[in-house]
């Protein structure tokens, strides 16, 4: 049992990594990724909203939606459901740690619409995960979702000190980047226990 | 039939409570917003150049708000900008120094000889870059202009090859002086009277080669000065601002009349 919760972990943030093999959450993971710093703070509120995400989605689904026979309706009532968190989580944050809000506050709105949270909760579903296993999942997801745009942060903080030809400079260079380290995690593919 | 009431019930249903729990959440921590903090990004100049050391305006306003920056802490809007944020609030606005920027060259194609033609793209970083100084002298104004694009004030002109601020037009965001790949160009105190105007710091007689307007390191000027706020520095003389009184003494001395009263350009 222990051994197969790790495998979610390590699937998750490995394996089948969020932005770097199933393509989600690129929008956030390239937009972000220019300062070292912001993207740790993004990488830490992203684990934070994906593990709660990930355990609402699960129960609702598990007590709500698949006894009711309403597993077509999920995509819709998971979007609500968690651009309805995220906004209650940043409510509560500003109010009891505006510490914490301070760090990761200011990325909680891109979070609504990045869909790796989505995907989490929706491949969760089609995984037939119990709660348990849903929420490690999200946990290890989100940390693949980290440790890919922290990566990127590093990579174009020597970028920026380059000098590339001018075609490339801005967003090309980072789109190879991007795709070099794509190829990389494809490595991982052939991980097995 | 039934699974479309269903659908539609459930939906509504998951919707009224995510609705109400918004509410309920919003109303249970709602934070009281700093009204100031709105009145003083009012205020403020909004075009987040960043001159203040704050990530924007808006980084800016919530500083002064909660009293960890200074009303006067704008240097774009100076003073009347300092005073409504003063008014707002309740301190004193006190005296902002408006500072200009000041090109540190003035070798012109009449006093520095030219090199030839350059062809390429038509910014100085890249000629730079390239290796083509344009003028003999190696530290002087490359006259392309990237400033002159840079400034968002048009403040900036490039004439007889080299670039001049106008000081009433300048605002002081140091954009120019961040991007002048020969870091020609500072920020000076606007009511400023003297200021050296080359950035050559060669020996006397290889600056006369390459340029008529050049400082020389003559030491002329350390001399005239009673106030002991001028020095030679790397055969580059120096004026420091806190001990100069603007007599102008030193400018009327220099040789090379390098030292200027840079209130007399445009």
């Amino acid at each position: 049992m222990n051994h197969n919760l790790l495998l979610i972990i390590i699937s998750g943030a490995l394996i089948n990594n969020v932005v770097l093999s199933q393509f989600l959450g690129i929008c956030s993971f390239l937009g972000v990724s220019q300062q070292m710093k912001a993207s740790v703070s993004l990488g830490g509120a992203v684990i934070f909203v994906v593990t709660i995400a990930s355990a609402v989605a699960s129960l609702l689904y598990t007590y709500v939606l698949a006894p009711l026979g309403l597993d077509f309706m999920k995509t819709i009532v998971f979007i609500l459901v968690i651009a309805a968190l995220v906004q209650i989580v940043e409510m509560f944050l500003k109010k009891k740690s505006p510490a914490v809000y301070q760090s990761l506050g200011i990325f909680l709105p891109l979070i609504t619409t990045n869909c790796a949270v989505l995907g989490v909760a929706l491949t969760n579903v089609q995984n037939g995960y119990n709660f348990i296993e849903s929420v490690l999942s999200g946990f290890g997801t989100a940390l693949g979702y980290t440790l890919a745009i922290v990566l990127l942060a590093g990579i174009r903080s020597r970028i920026r000190e380059e000098d590339l030809p001018a075609p490339l400079r801005g967003a090309p260079i980072v789109l190879i980047a991007a795709a070099l380290m794509s190829i990389a995690f494809m490595g991982f593919a052939g991980l097995s226990f | 039939m039934d699974l479309i009431l269903i659908t539609t019930g459930v939906i509504t249903l998951i919707g009224l409570i995510v609705g109400a729990g918004l509410v309920f959440t919003g109303k249970k921590f709602y934070v009281e917003v700093d009204q100031r903090e709105a009145a003083v990004r009012e205020a403020l100049p909004g075009n987040n150049c960043g001159a203040c050391g704050f990530a924007g305006c808006d980084a800016m306003a919530a500083a002064i708000a909660k009293g960890e920056a200074p009303v006067n802490g704008c240097p774009v809007g100076g003073g009347p900008v300092a005073a409504k944020i003063g008014a707002i609030m309740g301190a004193e606005a006190g005296e902002v120094q408006r500072k200009v920027a000041f090109v540190q060259c003035k070798g012109s194609c009449q006093v520095t000889k030219n090199q030839g033609n350059y062809v390429g793209i038509p910014d100085c970083a890249s000629a730079v870059r390239a290796g083509l100084a344009l003028t003999d002298c190696d530290y002087g104004c490359v006259g392309l202009g990237t400033c002159v694009k840079l400034c968002p004030e048009h403040a900036i002109t490039v004439r007889d090859g080299v670039a001049m601020v106008n000081r009433s037009r300048c605002v002081g965001c140091g954009l120019c002086v961040k991007a002048c790949p020969k870091g020609l160009i500072t920020l000076l105190p606007a009511e400023n009277r003297v200021a050296v105007q080359c950035s050559n710091r060669d020996k006397g007689p290889q600056v006369k080669q390459v340029c008529s307007a050049g400082c020389l390191g003559c030491m002329l000027c350390t001399r005239q000065c009673e106030h002991g706020a001028i020095t030679v520095e790397n055969n580059l003389a120096r004026i420091h601002y806190d001990a100069c009184i603007q007599c102008g003494k030193c400018a009327e001395k220099c040789p090379a009349k390098v030292i200027t009263p840079p209130v007399a350009l445009p």
